[in-house]
């Protein structure tokens, strides 16, 4: 092995993974290019618009901002994951009635987001949605509607929880 | 972009990895949260040949209040110290400022001890640290040291963090009764980098304020306490007249960047001021 590749093992989506990286791909290259989990997208690279979001061990990071290598023993999951699993299929159902989407490229990011958000429990005003989800850019939707969606979604679960 | 080619160390003790930077020097950089690192690296602003990754050093996430301070480890998460008891209870200032810190994927990765490190201008810790009169731990080759606020920010980007220093801990003076906080910023995007921002200190007496600290970030190379300003609301009452006055005594000298002039960040600066000086006047609970 040279100086410039490593072996990593991890968990995507529930599944043991085993691969061999560079140090210098970020977790969301990895993702795609080697997983072919094209459901992260790589946006800016550097932090700001957020499209990158997945989960490392239960939160929400920035996947242009880890690298491959950081993620030995990690458990990865990706919107493919969550949307396999049911976890996040009542905010998908919301996102599409509401229009909560448009070109699509920031959404598997956003719902995320949103679902770490929601997950919390309770009903978030809606000032604290638009704070949870600040780091993530839409460029089309102008958000009211992703704020409506969350909104009604957290609104629904907690009535269901009665 | 990506990346420039480099290796990547994950050493399980500080002696070791304070033995790498020894031996790479300034070709290794420190990787903890990574959350400017890794930007910095994509868009090769920086090309190190070796990352010291220090995600495996055990013990340096703790936070605790030992006497009469808080001691943060470095390696402590944002979002740790933002839901942090001691914190909130004993650093009310740093508690107020967590929520301005990037976004909340940042903070679930970015470290308390990387965003001291790395020195940004318009960050929020560093002028937290300065207005508490807080002091940083640097373990080195010879042992740990420790240094003030006031004398670690020493330039752009720059610290007293030599070539083969780890930062290890942050502690500040735990609140008492009578101390006073504000903290209030303007940024273009909630959890961006701010365009101006104040990060303040002071102790309330029978005579007014006293020891009161300003400490502005946005607005120099590093961030910077406004001394006349700081005199002009210390002792009696805080009226318009005195908020106007300390407006006025303020001694700052930003430069144009790319988003504000220097004219927009003064006047940014004296409506901090005022959010700010208000603040402090508030009873604490």
């Amino acid at each position: 092995m040279s100086a410039h590749t490593m072996d990593i093992s991890l968990t995507v989506n529930g599944e043991a993974v085993n691969e061999r990286v560079e140090p210098r791909m970020t977790l969301v290259d990895f993702l795609r290019e080697n997983l072919s989990l094209t459901g992260s997208h790589v946006g800016c690279e550097h932090g700001v618009c957020g499209a990158c979001t997945v989960r490392v061990d239960g939160v929400v990071v920035r996947g242009c901002l880890m690298l491959a290598a950081q993620c030995e023993g990690a458990k990865v999951e990706t919107i493919e994951g969550v949307s396999d699993n049911g976890e996040i299929a009542d905010l998908q159902i919301a996102f599409e009635q509401r229009n909560a989407l448009q070109c699509g490229f920031c959404t598997p990011a956003m719902l995320l987001t949103a679902q770490e958000l929601l997950k919390a429990g309770g009903v978030p005003s809606r000032d604290e949605i638009r704070e949870h989800i600040s780091g993530n850019y839409c460029r089309c939707t102008g958000y009211h509607a992703i704020i409506d969606a969350m909104e009604s979604v957290a609104q629904a679960r907690a009535g269901g929880k009665k | 972009m990506k990346p420039a080619p480099f290796a990547y160390a994950k050493p399980r003790t500080l002696k070791e990895a304070i033995a790498l930077l020894g031996k790479h020097k300034d070709n290794a950089k420190l990787l903890a949260g990574g959350q400017s690192l890794i930007a910095t690296l994509n868009m090769r602003l920086s090309a190190p040949t070796l990352l010291i990754d220090l995600n495996g050093l055990k013990g340096l996430d703790r936070i605790a209040r030992k006497g009469a301070k808080v001691e943060i480890g470095a390696l402590a998460r944002h979002v740790d110290v933002e839901r942090s008891d001691v914190i909130a209870q004993y650093a009310p200032l740093i508690a107020r400022a967590m929520p301005h810190i990037g976004h909340p994927a940042i903070r679930n990765r970015g470290t308390f001890g990387g965003s001291i490190a790395f020195a940004d201008p318009a960050a929020e810790l560093p002028a937290c640290l300065l207005a508490l009169d807080g002091e940083i731990e640097i373990t080195g080759p010879k042992g740990k040291r420790t240094v003030k606020a006031e004398t670690f920010f020493k330039g752009l980007f720059e610290t007293a963090i030599g070539p083969r220093d780890v930062l290890t801990a942050i502690r500040v003076p735990a609140a008492a009764k009578d101390n006073r906080y504000g903290f209030s910023e303007l940024s273009r995007r909630h959890g961006d980098y701010a365009i101006v921002g104040l990060a303040a200190s002071a102790r309330t007496t029978s005579k007014g304020l006293a020891d009161v600290r300003l400490a502005f970030f946005g607005v120099d190379a590093t961030p910077l306490r406004a001394r006349k300003a700081e005199t002009a609301l210390t002792g009696g009452t805080i009226d318009d007249k005195r908020l106007n006055a300390a407006v006025a005594a303020l001694d700052l000298d930003p430069s144009d960047d790319v988003q504000a002039t220097a004219a927009v960040k003064k006047h940014l600066a004296g409506v901090l001021l005022k959010r700010v000086a208000r603040q402090l006047l508030e009873t604490r609970t």
